[in-house]
């Protein structure tokens, strides 16, 4: 078992979100995080997806995605020379200066941001892979982590090479 | 200016729609005010689920696309087990449901339902329309996704605004559709069909598996032509019977858990499985890792999904399974047969035919027997699901693709007397028997209603054991013979049929067994016949769940 990062163009139509997500649960696939947004291409997403399995299972999982009509193209990236990032904001407890301080200085050395600072909390946001979000995640207990978010990962493939499929004619 | 319901219906027609199997309701009403004096039949069945099954009924006798039609919520509701049905087994069906109006959706509205949400896994695409403009490219789009690649059924919702929705100038559909993320492979790779046939050529135990992708893909001819050409005897799957003559001499039957012994064996034996249109179901293989352990596998399918799915395949070919096995016989010359393989296939033939206790019960493989004999294998064979699905496809002797319909994949009862309705639509002239029990029957029984209403000639053959037969006969095997809540107590179903105004015929003795199916052949209208077999007859032989498929009980060993 394997963390698979797949990436996947689609057309915006209703209910495309649902038909992704359903299939991983119907054939029993756990997804670790889906990230979807608009992309480059007018009337189109792309949603990254990490999943956990071997590399048969995710093969199948790729096959069934591409049969649905309203995927345009599915790519399992994780093999290929790619560039990975997440987002997290944390909103932790910081009751005193002395505390609030060391929060600020966890935070320059992760190149974290404040974003905001209240009379009891601090909230942090932090770009990066996902093993960077996690070591800054495991700084923070001691502090109390009252609220965490995280998007989910996205990737890119380096170099020319794109994640898209030919237009028919 | 058009309403949506009329663009619907002129849509429909110009898809070549001759016959819709429809159930109306609330939400349906504009759809059915055009119907009134369209020039598309309309048969009013007497479940949605029936009309579903009669639409998937119609798509496999034909070949064409069935269409059925239901209301909102309850209605639509009750068509997701016959578009189930129609997937699991790739059957092209477009079906159409009305929703409440647009603004109304999401608000739990009367005869509000989901159904595209309810039918996510279950159809090969669905839709719904929020706009009358959109209709007429919905419409072309479904039947397009239905037809074409792997088929299956597609099914599109539309509120009832959109139907009464007035168009001033609708845009007509495009003449060709053309889909992004849809773009089906046909043609087989060329590589790959050499390295293809650079195996068959060199197999000693070669062996071709055929399945529902042959039907569907109208391969029989090719297939035939290509077992013939290398002598490659020939099995095929429940949903494959009808792709090579039974009587044919490279005809294996059937192979599975009620295949026949040496269907299995040679599959056992094999050292080369040509696989084609098939999914390796667990029906077929049994336990997947003794399942033609010996052999390189060449996989045949449409469905790049479907190879390597379940077992490893040494030769992938994507595509039609028609077009690929014809580019497979421009490259292949005929040659002598592996004689030493077919000599040994045609002993186990010899010692292990398909065979029953002959006493002098009414024994329901004797019913099938001379049906297929007074038939001359000829007509159409509709099935319901168990023994008698069994049965039918174990003793009758098909000619033809398209001659054998049943629910293979879903293994849906109450299937079989709906989908026997659509498939005498599709052909008019021929005669379609259903083959029963009388526990699948009373799950559409309704649908006498029908049958008396329109005066259509479907023959429905009841074997009635008292029993819902198969899961009794599993509880024989390996439940101790504790027959929990397996037993049906006796109904008249002569009686029944007479209430609706259909002819009946009770059987109780081998000696009024064929007289009784020649007066049914001889009817009218539609005509039931209540065969009272032996109740405790089992279907052997039998691959226990989970066992190889050479490790059948109940056959020659008996």
């Amino acid at each position: 078992m394997k963390a698979h990062t797949l990436s996947i163009l689609v057309e915006n139509k209703a209910g495309v979100l649902s038909r992704v997500a359903g299939l991983f649960s119907r054939r029993g696939f756990n997804i670790e995080s889906l990230a979807v947004g608009v992309c480059e291409e007018p009337n189109m997403s792309r949603i990254t997806v990490v999943a956990y399995g071997d590399d048969a299972q995710i093969e199948q999982v790729k096959k069934q995605l591409n049969k649905l009509i309203d995927i345009v193209k599915v790519s399992d990236i994780t093999y290929r020379d790619h560039v990975d990032r997440e987002l997290a904001l944390i909103k932790v407890g910081a009751e005193t200066g002395a505390t609030r301080a060391e929060i600020m200085q966890i935070a320059s050395i992760f190149r974290a941001k404040i974003i905001d600072v209240g009379t009891r909390t601090v909230v942090l946001e932090v770009t990066g892979d996902s093993e960077k979000i996690d070591a800054l995640e495991k700084l923070l207990p001691q502090y109390g982590i009252k609220e965490l978010v995280r998007t989910g990962k996205i990737a890119i493939l380096r170099g020319s090479k794109t994640v898209k499929s030919q237009k028919p004619e | 200016m058009k309403t949506g319901a009329k663009i619907l219906i002129e849509s429909l027609a110009k898809e070549g729609v001759d016959i819709i199997f429809g159930y109306p309701g609330g939400s349906v009403l504009p759809i059915y005010d055009e119907l009134y004096d369209s020039s598309i039949r309309h048969i009013l069945m007497r479940h949605e689920q029936a009309a579903v099954h009669a639409a998937d009924g119609y798509a496999r006798a034909s070949g064409r696309v069935g269409v059925c039609l239901a209301t909102s919520g309850p209605g639509a509701c009750n068509l997701v087990t016959g578009i189930a049905t129609a997937y699991m087994d790739s059957v092209p069906v477009v079906a159409i449901t009305g929703q409440v109006p647009t603004s109304m959706l999401g608000n739990d509205a009367f005869q509000e339902s989901d159904i595209t949400g309810i039918t996510l896994p279950v159809t090969k695409h669905n839709y719904l329309v929020k706009h009358a403009g959109e209709l007429a490219g919905v419409v072309r789009e479904a039947f397009f996704i239905a037809k074409t690649g792997r088929n299956g059924p597609v099914l599109i919702d539309i509120p009832k605004d959109v139907n009464t929705d007035l168009i001033a100038d609708p845009a007509p559909a495009p003449e060709t559709v053309s889909l992004r993320g849809y773009q089906p492979t046909y043609r087989g790779h060329t590589r790959q069909i050499e390295r293809a046939i650079d195996l068959l050529m060199k197999a000693e135990r070669p062996i071709i598996y055929a399945g529902g992708g042959v039907i569907a893909s109208g391969a029989s001819g090719e297939l035939v032509e290509l077992a013939e050409r290398l002598m490659l005897p020939v099995t095929a799957t429940l949903m494959g019977l009808g792709c090579i003559p039974c009587n044919h001499p490279l005809n294996l039957g059937m192979l599975g858990m009620h295949g026949t012994e040496y269907a299995n064996y040679a599959v056992t034996e094999c050292d080369l499985l040509l696989a084609i249109g098939v999914r390796f179901d667990d029906r077929v293989t049994g336990k997947i890792e003794t399942f033609a352990p010996h052999a390189k596998v060449v996989h045949i399918d449409v469905d790049p999904a479907e190879i390597g799915k379940n077992k490893p395949v040494d030769v992938p070919i994507v595509g039609d399974a028609k077009a690929v096995l014809a580019d497979m016989l421009a490259r292949i010359r005929k040659r002598d047969g592996p004689s030493q393989w077919l000599h040994k296939i045609d002993v186990w033939k010899e010692n292990h035919p398909l065979r029953y206790r002959e006493g002098d019960g009414l024994h329901p493989q004797y019913v099938i027997q001379q049906l297929s004999d007074l038939l001359n294998g000829e007509g159409v064979i509709v099935s319901e699901v168990g023994q008698n699905q069994m049965w039918a496809a174990q003793y009758y002797c098909f000619r033809h693709p398209r001659q054998w319909i049943s629910s293979g994949g879903l293994g849906t009862m109450g299937y079989g007397f709906p989908a026997a309705i659509g498939a005498h639509f599709a052909r008019p002239g021929e005669q379609v028997f259903d083959i029963a029990g009388d526990g699948s029957i009373q799950m559409n029984i309704q649908e006498l209603g029908t049958v008396a209403h329109y005066t259509i000639p479907v023959r429905i053959a009841i074997l009635n054991n008292m029993y819902l037969g198969m899961v009794r006969q599993w509880q024989e095997l390996f439940y101790d013979r504790r027959y929990s809540y397996t037993e049906l107590p006796a109904v008249d179903f002569v009686k029944i049929a007479n209430a609706y105004g259909v002819e009946g015929m009770r059987v109780d003795s081998r000696d009024e067994v064929r007289p009784a199916l020649q007066a049914a052949i001889d009817a009218e209208g539609p005509f039931v016949l209540d065969f009272r077999i032996e109740r405790e007859e089992n279907v052997f032989p039998m691959v226990p769940a989970g066992a190889a498929i050479n490790e059948m009980i109940g056959g020659h060993q008996q």
